[in-house]
């Protein structure tokens, strides 16, 4: 475990940089997290699904799964690719400050 | 004195439901509790014998047999097609009208592969060129297809997890393997292996030995698959992020979901597993709601292994409850995987929550006989021999001698 400076927040990242303590996040640190996988612009759709993932997190104790986000949120699975590219799942946990999603056991 | 007889309702009399019953019957003073199991229809299938089928190591016969010899006889049991739970009133509605009040509920009622929920999966070529072995028909189907092989690229996928015993891909994989070598229709398949996983399995340190074995066999792996479409007539699966993957023959693994009437009911989650506490298996909207088997949410692997431990917890946990006394045990989270890996050996895997599986011996320490996390032969004899104790100790619900905990002396960690 690391100590990081992001967007001037002092936060803890594990070995792959996802933020260890979701407490640590705040919505200023977003856009640079977002920058950082190379998403330059977030737009609101992006930002529902920042605030739906944060929102599950904290009543349900782990990351939403991509299929969890889907049909929570209403957003087609295909869209979470556009909107994150490549890997959504782990992309958008990161862009949260959250670990990336189980779900596979 | 008059004491009312109170009820017990099981939805569901496949591995977990048939255990959970006998169980408790062996428990519960008939006078006290009557116990009532709903089922659909009347087949047990052995369903890890699904996997043997295509490559003709079961036979259809050694694998199906019906239900009510395996249920002690003071137990109801109903056919009918469960609607919904109506929680709040205590009782279970069924399509043909009837109505079956509880006190205690446990729903068992599994996970189901469905073909419905991927675009172009179900068609003309589904059981044919789609081929699936988690059904008794589709393990069959694809015993035809592999008969009337020549070669060509075989590709194995798995939809989206979690999945019905996690292993089976890898296993029909590496047994596809050995089978087409015997053959002398290896060189001529090229084999791929197509998961959503970013690796072979899910589990760091067995995902970096099997992925070994992979590469040993020749067999080519494409990660971080999520399936949008099956095109049949292209012969292609497409993902989300625009790659494809050409077959002549596709394995799959449908999406898996819980019973449609768990989310008719409000009781799931979005695959309709039934949100449980992952030690005692207790819902947690609902005090006299259980979970057992596949369809709960539990956060360890769906399989007979993770049923039958749990199903031990629970009895004792139940008979509390129902004392009205705090539930003394708690569940790890234990599964127990037996691996094919082909020619005629096995791995096997043993892990919790909390512990990545580890070598060493099982399940004994030092003596074993099998061994943890490397292929032998006597993992192989005990994978093929546990269908007899399936049949005719781990349904009747005679002990096995196997701790529900897992136990750390004798392993080793890799």
């Amino acid at each position: 475990m690391t100590t990081t400076t992001i967007a001037g927040h002092e936060v803890e990242v594990n070995e792959e940089g996802f933020l260890t303590n979701p407490a640590q996040w705040s919505e200023d640190l977003a856009p640079e997290l977002a920058r950082l996988i190379g998403i330059e612009t977030l737009t609101e759709d992006h930002w529902k699904l920042i605030r739906f993932l944060r929102e599950d997190h904290a009543a349900m104790g782990e990351t939403a799964t991509l299929r969890r986000a889907s049909t929570q949120t209403g957003m087609p699975v295909k869209t979470l690719f556009t909107l994150f590219p490549v890997k959504p799942a782990k992309k958008m946990a990161y862009v949260s400050g959250l670990p990336k999603p189980k779900g596979c056991v | 004195m008059t004491t009312t007889t109170k009820n017990l309702v099981v939805l569901g009399a496949g591995t977990a439901g048939t255990m959970v019953v006998n169980k408790l019957r062996k428990r519960l003073p008939a006078t006290e509790w009557a116990i009532t199991v709903v089922d659909k229809d009347d087949i047990h299938d052995y369903q890890p014998g699904y996997l043997f089928i295509p490559f003709r190591m079961n036979k259809p016969s050694q694998i199906r047999k019906t239900k009510r010899p395996y249920l002690n006889d003071d137990v109801n049991l109903v056919f009918g097609e469960v609607e919904r739970v109506d929680a709040e009133a205590s009782q279970v509605h069924l399509a043909d009208g009837t109505v079956l009040s509880y006190d205690q509920l446990v729903i068992a009622s599994g996970t189901t592969p469905r073909p419905d929920q991927t675009e172009g999966m179900l068609g003309e070529e589904w059981h044919k060129s789609v081929g699936e072995f988690y059904t008794y028909d589709g393990s069959i189907a694809l015993r035809k297809q592999l008969d009337a092989w020549t070669g060509g690229r075989l590709v194995i996928h798995i939809t989206e997890l979690p999945i019905k015993c996690p292993v089976a891909p890898l296993e029909f994989t590496f047994l596809a393997d050995s089978y087409l070598t015997e053959r002398g229709l290896r060189d001529k398949t090229e084999i791929v292996f197509v998961t959503p996983l970013d690796g072979a399995f899910t589990k760091p340190m067995a995902s970096k030995r099997l992925g070994k074995l992979l590469t040993q066999k020749n067999i080519v792996v494409e990660t971080d698959f999520m399936i949008e479409s099956v095109d049949q007539e292209a012969k292609v699966i497409r993902s989300f992020d625009e790659r494809e993957v050409a077959y002549d023959q596709l394995v799959t693994v449908p999406l898996n979901m819980g019973a449609d009437f768990v989310a008719a009911s409000g009781l799931g989650d979005e695959l309709n597993y039934v949100p449980v506490d992952k030690h005692t298996n207790r819902s947690t909207a609902y005090e006299n709601i259980w979970a057992l088997g596949d369809a709960s949410n539990l956060p360890t692997s769906k399989a007979g292994s993770v049923a039958h431990f749990s199903v031990d917890v629970f009895v004792e946990n139940f008979e509390d409850a129902i004392a009205g006394r705090p539930l003394s045990q708690s569940f790890d989270g234990h599964a127990n995987c037996f691996i094919e890996s082909g020619g005629g050996k096995a791995l096997l895997l043993d892990f919790n929550y909390d512990t990545e599986p580890m070598g060493g011996t099982f399940p004994l320490p030092k003596v074993g006989p099998m061994s943890l996390l490397k292929e032998s032969r006597a993992n192989h004899l005990g994978k093929l021999a546990f269908r007899h104790i399936y049949w005719n100790a781990l349904l009747p619900g005679h002990p096995l001698g196997l701790r529900a905990d897992m136990q750390i002396a004798g392993k080793i960690p890799v």
